[in-house]
């Protein structure tokens, strides 16, 4: 391999994106090959001065409201979502109103679309006040027994360090007036929360991912529990966040 | 993705809303390095998702998001082509910039204000890069694409995002050591 290939390729490897044959080579290259040596060096560098978290932009809530209300709405969902919106529109109002439950009287037909609504008031709330977590811990053999006594059932809590999701820790909540296990995870800068209730007449549900005022939900059901995702990550994320937890569950 | 029919009739719109709302920060972040302002960047993104969901039974199932970026990268260049008021090399201010609620802690103010300080220089280098090179850089290391989905947005082989991206890179690493002023020396 020469120089040139390797300036390229050199790229693929720190992304890794080449294979494991080409990524020796380039390695190969490099040990030997002061230039391209450095070379590596600086674009490693560079990268750790590029940090996404700060450079992303968050899209303006009033852009959302704007591509929502052009496109065609389902006739279902329309009133209701309005009288939402002008809840929050309400601001700093808004977090009194999610504490007194006032968001919970837009009525809706929809039960999936009420239990949206709910998981994501609390995942606002949970970021709101200093009430993010009861028990404070990254230990999976502490959060667990904490829960016991204070539910019905003892909740599943994954370590997931390895898998790029930290654990935080573990609180009480409350979805459709019922208590539930909100267990946190840190993604980057980003906060999870995971709400599981106990559900052990119901059967498998397969996971769907919804958005609902710039968080996405995803939600699924399995070993007789219900579960839902809260945060701010891409939909993507957090069904990558899902399907880890899913998978460390099954073990 | 599983459950298309939550929200409601289970119609064309809500199907879209579901696979494409959930992607409009990755979407605008990309606007706001394509385009000159933060309020161009809002009428592209706009009309990117207006033109999606005009042109949503074209779209073949896989990610939806390198579709929806193509999408916002063609409406940018029609904006830049139609408009010569517009000029293609973005002056990003720096106070608008986001900023998460949320943050580590285990971090000083002092550190976090540095932090800052280095992201804002490299806002501006990679928003004052040629925009062929720009979308590549805020394709992969910000917005978090594979190559392969980077082809699939600038609609071009993937040897060519390879090129294109190791150019880039060795642009903005000169800009970036020239804006250092030398005092951290690569």
């Amino acid at each position: 391999m020469n120089c040139e290939q390797a300036s390229i390729l050199l790229h693929a490897m720190i992304d890794g994106e080449l294979d494991a044959e080409n990524a020796r080579e380039v390695e190969a290259h490099v040990a030997t090959c002061a230039k391209c040596a450095t070379e590596l060096r600086d674009m490693q560098r560079m990268r750790k001065a590029i940090d996404p978290a700060v450079l992303r932009y968050d899209a303006p809530s009033g852009l959302r409201r704007s591509i929502e209300g052009k496109l065609p709405a389902p006739a279902s969902a329309v009133a209701s979502r309005r009288a939402m919106l002008r809840g929050f529109a309400l601001g700093a109002a808004a977090s009194a109103l999610a504490a007194t439950g006032l968001l919970m009287i837009v009525t809706r037909k929809d039960e999936d679309q009420r239990i949206l609504d709910q998981v994501v008031s609390a995942h606002l709330r949970s970021l709101q006040g200093e009430h993010l977590t009861d028990v404070v811990s990254s230990d999976q053999h502490t959060v667990k027994p904490w829960f016991n006594g204070r539910l019905d059932a003892s909740p599943p809590v994954m370590d997931l360090t390895a898998q790029g999701f930290t654990l935080l820790g573990a609180r009480i909540d409350y979805v459709d007036a019922k208590p539930v296990a909100a267990i946190v995870y840190r993604r980057r800068v980003h906060v999870i929360n995971l709400f599981c209730e106990p559900a052990p007449n119901s059967g498998e549900r397969t996971a769907s991912v919804q958005s609902l005022h710039g968080f996405n939900v995803r939600s699924w059901g399995e070993k007789g529990i219900n579960l839902w995702a809260v945060s701010d990550i891409s939909a993507d994320e957090l069904g990558d966040f899902g399907e880890k937890f899913a998978a460390a569950l099954r073990q | 993705m599983a459950g298309g029919t939550e929200l409601g009739d289970g119609g064309k719109a809500a199907r879209f809303k579901q696979l494409a709302l959930p992607h409009l920060d990755d979407i605008y972040t990309l606007a706001r390095y394509l385009m000159r302002s933060a309020s161009d960047a809002d009428d592209a993104v706009q009309e990117c998702y207006l033109r999606a969901f005009r042109h949503f039974d074209t779209f073949r199932g896989g990610p939806i998001k390198p579709w929806l970026m193509a999408i916002l990268r063609n409406v940018c260049h029609a904006a830049f082509s139609a408009n010569a008021r517009l000029v293609y090399g973005a002056s990003l201010s720096q106070d608008d910039a986001a900023d998460p609620v949320w943050r580590e802690t285990n971090e000083t103010p002092e550190q976090a204000v540095v932090r800052r300080d280095e992201s804002d220089t490299m806002r501006r280098l990679i928003g004052e890069l040629p925009p062929e090179f720009r979308e590549v850089i805020v394709l992969r290391e910000i917005n978090d694409l594979s190559y392969r989905d980077i082809a699939v947005v600038i609609e071009a082989p993937i040897g060519t995002v390879m090129s294109r991206l190791a150019r880039a890179r060795g642009m903005l690493r000169d800009a970036w050591v020239a804006a250092e002023g030398g005092s951290e020396p690569l």
